[in-house]
């Protein structure tokens, strides 16, 4: 089947966020759309799901005009959507979930999910997927969850299938994995919409690749053209993927956690038993897949957290049961995970912002005060020292990109004097250009002397930035290993294997390249493939 | 390849949550919104002025005949109804007595303690958090001013600074103990304000029944305020405006400095707007509600002393009136700004000192005032009814949020 978009435009008010696009996907073909966050693709997508009418243009199936009012209609035309966030009914069972929205029902109206399953099966078999359809969803790990959202385009006879962002959430052999699914559903052919702003992946499985910037196609590319060939091309203008970035030289080790163990409420232990330490000028990288105790330590080291056990020492100074405050006096720079959350007040202006932390000492405020003329003189140098794109410092920090919301978070943290800087996730949905900015500046920071902890779920950054590189897995850490370690041997560990187990997998012979799968990790993380 | 590289760098577009940013306008939206949902309610209460008139109904009979009667009847019931009000909240030649003719210092009394309990709203709500409780912080203050004011002997100034002192920590302790529940035990500052609200009035009740009783009287009212322990006149005793309207003026400044200038203010802000953030960079949340609070309950508080050292001088369980449950209207209509407070308070005082000349001399009902009051709490809380009205675009605040 063959999917072709003709100038569409979508806009919402005076904001275009698609301009004119021009997308052919031929049947059977790995089609990429690479583009920053926020450059459109997830628009388009929904346009062409029909969550969306378009402003302007129309879509054609087999060279066929189509009109699609809803996602009902968009599933009859063979197109099928696996979103980022999963569309999943955690209490339901997989067959459940499949059915939802098509169920067969017998006598009385009673649900008949015999044929559901009957297909769920024979997909899984055709495909290798190794889903049990009575299975509870809530029960099953990301990456099967996200297989059950694929067999649930494929039981609708999906001839196309989106995939938005689907690596996002996936360890990096579950990548693997799914990139080797990609493969076989197009050797069955069915055409595919691969949506990633991740070079790697895009190079490596698509057939074509269009870029989006801004609301419009700028081009398309081919497979084999170079990585920075296509950042630029994303980005617009030439961008350094490689940092440049000199070996650390560690100092003094200021900054140790030991035995650390947090729980929440209930007892359950959110991180067991964690020691660690960083020495002044060093990168601590954190790597870990999304909910594996990242949060929890970042939160534990800011004072966060109720139930602690163990030692957190900064310069000699014990930081378990401070306060958020007294934890920042001590030194402590903090970028937390979900800036729109935790990092920024989006309605305060950004000069407000960037005195959040710092409103109550002098110069900024005196007697309780607040001096205005200082604030905005210390954003105007903020703003500019950091790149920030904005008409004014005075504008409402939720007017900002990712991108430069972040930097006025980054800036904040790093303009005082620190003795440690924490960032957790620094540069989640930040646009490449950003990423660049950010990472010299944490090098920078690192460079100063100050021991810096980087929590993050993209594996790039982590090599990219980190001096050393620990792994955390259910709470637990899986072991510290060396900046310039392999992909590989990270992917294990994220998986749940000790450094040293994922080691000696790594080194045996017969292990190969298709080891991952052959030690089952303890716990719930999916491994197993035949 | 790159051809359409030519754009350089604008800022890129804002993206908001359609939710958020309908709360954020309900909370904080454009003046323009304010003078429009008190011009449409005026509208609509000219329309019910109109339908109930004996004149417009009988004139109506031969409509066909004579539209022109219909409407100018219309037209001069309504024009006489707002005409008698307007002129009442502020000057009326055509009344007996000179003191009569100057309604508006009468529209300044009224305000007053709107002003004050309208503060206390919007100082919570820039906190997050929705104190509905002023009516019982307002009798609170009440009685702690009473209990020093009727009950104790204190030399001229010193007496009457104790009252205010009184009145405020009464207000206080009352809406203390909500924002002290909410931050230890996170139970919701609506619930506990209403519920204080009727616990207020129980405890009035009970205390002037037993203690506060004057004596001799069977009544539940109280002794009268002595003199030292009363607002000064600022007109001579021909008006009943009085040193509070003074107070609530100082009290709009400080809060409005509060809010604006003081870090303490940057932290309630911040607290209102995004707690987690605000933990997050250091504030103590839980804190800032119990603080925020106190000093909330306090100007409620200095409401009740308005009340009772200004124009009731004696306390009884009625003593607030509406005034707390105004007061969120006026919070609402001032968005929550000191100033646009105030400037919803004075609107509420000309209804009200109005309403009665409205009554008098256009014999209109006086209940068109609290319909026009509603109506104005309705179309503010519904911004998107007045924006489709008056088709104004919602897409207005970037660069201009300033």
């Amino acid at each position: 089947m063959k999917l072709e978009l003709r100038g569409i435009t979508k806009s919402f008010g005076a904001l275009v966020a698609n301009d004119h696009i021009d997308l052919v996907v031929e049947s059977g073909e790995i089609h990429s759309l690479l583009g920053e966050n926020g450059a459109g693709k997830s628009t388009l997508m929904n346009v062409l799901y029909g969550l969306y009418e378009p402003t302007a243009g129309e879509i054609l199936i087999d060279d066929k005009p189509v009109m699609f009012a809803g996602p009902a209609d968009a599933m009859a035309a063979g197109i099928g959507m696996v979103h980022q966030h999963f569309m999943l009914v955690p209490v339901f069972t997989v067959a459940e979930n499949v059915a939802l929205g098509g169920e067969t029902t017998g006598f009385g109206g009673i649900l008949n999910l015999d044929d559901t399953r009957r297909k769920i099966r024979e997909i899984s078999a055709r495909f290798g997927f190794d889903v049990d359809p009575d299975a509870l969803v809530d029960e099953l790990p990301v990456g099967v969850q996200q297989r059950v959202e694929i067999i649930k385009a494929l039981v609708r006879n999906a001839k196309i299938l989106i995939l938005d962002e689907p690596t996002a959430v996936l360890t990096p052999q579950e990548t693997d994995e799914l990139m080797d699914i990609m493969g076989q559903l197009k050797s069955n052919g069915t055409s595919i919409v691969f949506i990633s702003h991740k070079l790697r992946e895009v190079k490596a499985v698509s057939d074509t690749i269009t870029v989006i910037r801004r609301g419009k196609v700028v081009g398309s590319a081919d497979p084999g053209a170079a990585t920075t060939e296509l950042a630029s091309m994303m980005v617009g203008r030439a961008v350094s993927l490689t940092l440049d970035k000199a070996d650390a030289e560690p100092g003094e080790v200021t900054f140790k956690v030991s035995n650390l163990t947090v729980m929440n409420d209930a007892g359950q232990r959110l991180l067991n038993d964690i020691s660690f330490s960083v020495a002044d000028g060093e990168i601590l990288a954190i790597a870990g897949v999304q909910g594996n105790g990242q949060t929890e330590l970042t939160e534990a080291v800011l004072g966060l957290h109720k139930h602690i056990q163990g030692s957190i020492m900064l310069d000699g100074r014990e930081l378990v049961g401070r306060s958020v405050r007294q934890v920042l006096d001590a030194g402590v720079g903090f970028v937390p995970e979900d800036r729109q959350d935790d990092g920024l007040v989006g309605e305060f202006s950004i000069a407000e912002n960037l005195v959040l932390d710092l409103y109550t000492q002098e110069p900024y405020s005196r007697w309780g005060s607040m001096n205005r003329a200082v604030i905005a003189k210390n954003a105007k140098e903020k703003v500019a020292e950091f790149d920030v794109r904005t008409q004014s410092s005075q504008d409402a920090a939720d007017t900002l990109s990712g991108g430069n919301q972040q930097k006025v978070v980054l800036a904040r943290e790093l303009s005082r004097p620190l003795k440690l800087f924490i960032a957790s996730q620094p540069t989640r949905g930040v646009d490449v250009g950003s990423i660049e900015f950010l990472h010299k500046r944490i090098v920078a920071e690192r460079d100063g002397g100050t021991p810096v902890i980087i929590v993050s779920t993209e594996l790039d950054e982590v090599l990219e930035l980190g001096d050393r590189i620990a792994v955390l897995y259910a709470g637990r850490l899986m072991g510290i290993v060396p900046g310039k370690s392999s992909r590989e041997l990270l992917g294990l560990m994220m998986a749940g294997l000790p450094a040293d187990e994922a080691q000696a997998q790594l080194d045996a012979p017969a292990a190969g390249s298709s080891g991952a799968g052959d030690v089952a990790p303890a716990g719930d993380t999916e491994g197993e493939r035949s | 390849m790159s051809e359409t590289q030519t754009v350089k760098e604008p800022t890129p577009p804002a993206k908001e949550s359609q939710g958020s940013q309908v709360f954020r306008e309900i909370m904080s939206g454009s003046a323009m919104i304010s003078v429009l949902a008190v011009f449409v309610a005026l509208v609509i209460g000219g329309i019910l002025i109109a339908v109930t008139d004996p004149r417009v109904s009988a004139s109506s009979g031969y409509f066909f005949a004579d539209p022109g009667a219909t409407l100018s009847a219309v037209w001069s019931a309504v024009s006489e109804a707002y005409g008698a009000l307007w002129r009442g909240a502020t000057y009326d030649p055509t009344a007996r007595t000179w003191q009569g003719q100057l309604g508006i210092f009468e529209t300044l009394t009224f305000a007053t303690p709107l002003i004050l309990s309208g503060l206390a709203v919007t100082l919570a709500f820039r906190a997050g958090l929705f104190n509905i409780g002023a009516q019982g912080q307002i009798l609170l203050g009440a009685t702690f001013a009473g209990i020093i004011g009727f009950q104790m002997q204190l030399p001229p100034v010193i007496h009457l600074l104790a009252v205010i002192l009184a009145g405020a920590i009464g207000g206080a302790i009352w809406g203390g103990i909500a924002g002290f529940l909410k931050a230890r035990t996170g139970a919701h500052e609506v619930i506990v304000t209403i519920m204080l609200n009727y616990i207020a009035v129980s405890l009035v009740l009970y205390l002037l029944k037993n203690q506060l009783k004057a004596p001799g009287s069977t009544n539940p009212i109280s002794a009268q305020m002595h003199d030292t322990a009363l607002f000064p006149l600022l007109l001579g005793p021909n008006f009943r405006l009085n040193a509070g309207f003074i107070l609530a003026i100082l009290a709009v400044i400080v809060v409005a400095w509060l809010l604006n200038r003081s870090t303490l203010g940057f932290e309630y802000r911040a607290i209102g707007a995004n707690p987690k953030a605000a933990r997050t960079a250091g504030m103590l949340v839980s804190r800032g509600y119990t603080t925020v609070m106190l000093i909330s309950g306090a100007l409620a508080g200095l409401a009740g002393v308005a009340q009772i050292a200004g124009t009731e001088k004696t306390l009884d369980s009625d003593i607030a009136g509406s005034i707390g449950f105004d007061a969120i209207t006026v919070a609402l209509l001032g968005r929550s700004k000191p100033w646009g407070t105030f400037f919803a308070a004075l609107l509420f005082g000309a209804f009200k000192a109005g309403g009665t000349s409205m009554a008098v001399n256009a014999d209109v009902s006086i209940d068109i005032v609290a319909v026009v009051q509603s109506l104005i709490v309705l179309f503010i809380a519904a911004p998107p009814l007045i924006r489709s009205i008056f088709r104004i675009k919602a897409v207005r605040r970037e660069g201009a949020s300033a």
